[in-house]
């Protein structure tokens, strides 16, 4: 038994202690959202934040999580500006491994508001598109980042 | 060949798929209405089965193409708006169960746009016509004198929407199939949703995580299992099955050997279980012995070494293209130029693992799953469950990625047979990533033998292309191939690509199935399927021709795309033939600067396709620019020029997307992806070895449309073909290293350099 915050609602949930995260948040508690690719951690597809950071759920065990805050693509509330930006640059073709890269990105702009070309392709080469819409992922990236504060304005503040 | 157009009713492959149960769906456009009649629409008006529209105006187009990234409904149900002049935003789509009534259902050969477009324009136009006629009776105004604007009917300034005419009008009239056939279509100048960009329906539901993907239905009770993979696709049988382990794992259910009388999955021992993970660890655990076919020892190597022994025999294969006088040129020839090229297995790696959810209900078999051929899978599913077609559905999901994958169903039959083994109850069956690998249908490997000849004065004379790989259709849908010139079946899709639109004299090609791949692994349709190959030899050898011949490659092109002869072109998507290949081609030398100084160790290289098959040809040209470190022999992709002559583009943002990702799969079949056969199975079964493309590795991309008016053919895959080639003939134009294995390895690279 685990019990911890999914999406701002605590749970408890009665599988094992080391069963996947992932399994425990789409079988145990329903949300779907959160997708199975390789199971190793290396595709992103199962993304999710554990207390705001980043990780891959298909490989964290469910009692890692105990007392903590877990939140998934369902949790993002669907109007964050990455999912805005997600629909003006029309970035998903299959979009299976999306709810992951948003995840991603989502962590990303968190800890780096406004990212350079590197520090986006740093954070998000461990996220497979399988369909390969590199290039409107990192678009929408960037839009929902908007223009980076000018420079000065950063020395006044 | 096309599954379709080519097929003329009453024809031998006509018949052959009526006995199995398969409909023409659009080949006589008129068929599929003689055949279903007009739907019945519960509380509005059906014209067709493509459409109805309800006593609010609102319009359901029916989309029988399975949703895998090409937001495909959003495009079929325009070309519907724009035909009926509907109001778009009262326009929805359904993407539907298999029902015989929607005759063959099958989402692949980039043909979902190039089908529908005629066969959804005359079933919308027809609906027009008739809402007009109607309209005007309700106006009290001649039809002639009425116009249909925007989900209304006009007469001057007063309307009537389509909702008041459904609901009151006279709409008993019905066209007949004759009827459709002719039904005038628009001008290109009167549309005005087709060409325009529009949101893709599919988006919002891809970014909230409220898409239903398969591997998310579910139903009450359902247990869960995953498969225990025999050692080889088949011949293998379960000689004990140990359950001590497996028994250990809370959740456990039991462990069955399947039965399967349709051969799909043979060997399978299914593994049930109160979740996935236990599934998963009791799969783990559980121990099966099978006894083991000769093809348990297979190699990569002893499937190129059987290639290449069939290919020496001249008297093996199909003749596709089979010209008197080949062998007469090469005899005169005063040059002659041969090189084998070769290319490695490669992985579907769709996102989503294979899986479905099956079980018996009300006397009939529901299968939850994404799936891209349901026509091809519901006679295996009827064969293997001992039940008729008509008691089994396939309901329709979101696909985690298709690229000719969930063409083959076997999952559908695997999960299914694991339902019917306990009694009919539903059974979620999830393959690993690693088993969704071992049993992928990849794309096979190939080798194939390219010669050309030269006469008099540098003229062509004579090109013969022998390639030989694992055919996908052989396999799986034999009664999809047509005989050659010489009366041998072969594989067209494992072929096409090589009956190529340059005039190069007498032509030869020559199609040879890999028998020991059949025998090893079940071959995929891997996006763009033969092309994936004969277009790497094919555009490889052209620059060494070119080289041969000492003119400049685009040149060399250029003067056999002359659109003479069989390669003139015709109608309705072929015309312009050739020309139109030539015309992408130097446009897309123009753009990336062809014939201008680069870079030391830096190259620019070209290639061309026209798709998949002759007509429904997709003209596309590449130009890729590459830096090589010659120390090394790593090769960087800076930028990738592509120019594509689709006819009429009819979402031009899900054009351009499909572009984008065609042509980074062809960068990343071409250096990053790539396996070998050991002992039966693939070597790279998950990420920690098999490697795509990553955003790090994505190249600067310059896409460009050729405008046209002609009719719309398809862009899911054609860009896919021309990037390898392109790349290679970089790699020789920066550093004299002429590659000829795929995917290109750093090794191979320097190994070339040396030569």
């Amino acid at each position: 038994m685990t019990t911890f915050k999914l999406n701002g609602r605590e749970v408890t949930v009665r599988g094992p202690d080391d069963a996947p995260l992932l399994w425990t948040i789409r079988d145990e508690a329903g949300l779907t959202g959160t997708k199975f690719g390789c199971g190793i951690g290396q595709c992103g597809a199962c993304t999710v934040h554990i207390d705001g950071q980043a990780v891959r759920s298909c490989v964290t065990p469910t009692s890692l999580v105990a007392g903590k805050a877990v939140t998934t693509i369902e949790g993002l509330g669907g109007s964050h500006p990455l999912q805005k930006a997600w629909i003006e640059t029309q970035a998903p073709q299959c979009g299976y491994c999306q709810s992951g890269q948003i995840m991603q990105a989502a962590a990303l702009l968190k800890a780096t508001p406004h990212p350079s070309d590197a520090e986006i392709d740093a954070a998000m080469n461990g996220n497979l598109c399988r369909c390969m819409a590199y290039v409107r992922i990192k678009q929408a990236i960037k839009l929902a980042a908007g223009p980076a504060a000018p420079v000065k304005a950063k020395v006044k503040a | 060949m096309t599954l379709s157009r080519d097929i003329a009713p009453n024809s031998p492959a006509d018949m052959a798929l009526s006995r199995r149960g398969f409909l023409i769906s659009v080949s006589a456009a008129g068929a599929t209405f003689s055949l279903s009649g007009p739907a019945e629409a519960a509380e509005g008006y059906a014209p067709t089965i493509w459409y109805s529209i309800d006593k609010a105006g609102k319009v359901t187009v029916n989309i029988i193409r399975a949703e895998m990234g090409q937001h495909v409904g959003t495009a079929i149900a325009r070309i519907v708006a724009d035909e009926l002049e509907a109001d778009w935003s009262k326009v929805t789509f359904e993407h539907v169960d298999s029902d015989p009534k929607w005759g063959l259902m099958v989402t692949g050969g980039s043909w979902s746009v190039w089908q529908s477009y005629p066969l959804y324009s005359q079933a919308a136009a027809a609906g027009r016509i008739a809402l007009v006629k109607a309209g005007a009776k309700l106006l009290g105004a001649p039809a002639t004198a009425c116009v249909a604007r925007n989900g209304a009917v006009w007469a001057g300034k007063t309307s009537v929407s389509y909702g008041e005419i459904v609901a009151k009008g006279d709409l008993a009239q019905q066209s007949s199939a004759a009827d459709l056939a002719k039904m005038p279509i628009k001008t290109p100048g009167d549309r005005k949703l087709i060409g325009k960009p529009a949101p893709a329906r599919d988006i919002p539901g891809k970014t909230d995580g409220k898409g239903v993907y398969g591997l998310d239905a579910k139903v009450p009770g359902m247990v869960y299992a995953r498969p225990k993979l025999p050692p080889t696709r088949y011949g293998s049988t379960v000689a004990s099955i140990d359950e001590t382990a497996a028994k250990a794992v809370p959740g456990y259910i039991r462990a069955i050997a399947l039965e399967d009388p349709s051969n799909t999955v043979p060997g399978w021992v299914m593994v049930y279980a109160d979740s996935f993970v236990a599934a998963d660890r009791a799969t783990q655990a559980l121990k099966v012995t099978w006894t083991t076919p000769p093809e348990a020892k297979t190699s990569e190597a002893d499937l190129q070494a059987r290639a290449r022994e069939l290919i020496a025999d001249a008297s093996k294969g199909g003749l596709v293209v089979a010209d008197p006088g080949v062998d007469a040129a090469f005899a005169a020839a005063k040059t002659t130029l041969e090189q084998t090229y070769t290319t490695s297995t490669a992985l579907h790696f769709q996102m989503e693992p294979v899986n479905a959810l099956a079980f018996e209900k009300d006397g009939r078999f529901e299968i939850h799953t994404g799936n891209q051929w349901q026509s091809l899978v519901l006679p295996w599913l009827a064969q293997a469950l001992g039940r008729k077609e008509d008691s089994i559905v396939l309901r329709t999901y979101l696909l985690g990625g298709g690229f000719g994958r969930r063409l083959n169903g076997d999952y559908a039959v695997g999960a299914a047979l694991a339902s019917k083994a306990i009694g009919g109850k539903p059974v979620k069956m999830v393959l690993t990533r690693a088993d969704d690998s071992r049993f992928d249908s990849p794309r096979s490997p190939s080798v194939q033998v390219v010669k050309m000849a030269w006469g008099e004065a540098g003229r062509v004379t004579a090109m013969d292309h022998a390639a030989c790989a694992g055919w996908p259709t052989e396999a799986m849908a034999p009664f999809f191939m047509p005989k050659g010139e010489n009366g041998v079946a072969y594989d067209p899709f494992a072929i096409s690509g090589a009956n190529h639109w340059y005039n190069v004299g007498a032509q030869r090609v020559r199609a040879i199935g890999n028998d020991l791949a059949n025998k090893t692994f079940r071959p995929g349709w891997l996006r763009s399927v033969g092309p994936g190959w004969t277009n790497w030899a094919l555009e490889s050898f052209m620059d060494e021709a070119a080289e041969k011949a000492g003119v400049d490659p685009l040149a060399f092109r250029l003067k056999m795309l002359d659109a003479s002869g069989r390669n003139a072109g015709a109608a309705p998507t072929a015309v312009g033939g050739a020309k139109r290949q030539a015309a992408v081609l130097q446009r897309v030398a123009i753009k990336a600067g062809w014939g201008k100084p680069l870079p030391k160790n830096t190259g620019l290289g070209l290639a061309t396709t026209f798709g998949q098959e002759r007509d429904m040809p997709t003209w596309v040209a590449c130009a890729a620019r590459v830096h090589v470190d010659p120390a090394s022999g790593v090769v960087r992709v800076e930028k990738l020029t592509l120019v594509a002559d689709a006819g009429t583009i009819v979402s031009p943002d899900g054009a351009l997307a499909q572009m984008q990702g065609a042509s980074l799969w062809g960068l990343s079949l071409a250096l990053f992806e790539g396996t070998s056969f050991v002992n039966g199975q693939v070597k790279d079964t998950n990420l920690n070895s098999y490697t795509p493309l990553r955003m790090a590795d994505v190249p600067d991309l310059d896409i460009e449309f050729m405008p046209s008016t002609e009719p719309p053919v398809g862009l899911g895959e054609p860009a896919t073909t021309v990037v390898g080639p392109a790349i290679g003939n970089a790699i020789y134009r920066a550093v004299g290293a002429r590659v000829r294995d795929l995917p290109i390895r750093p090794a191979a690279v320097k190994a070339a350099m040396k030569a």
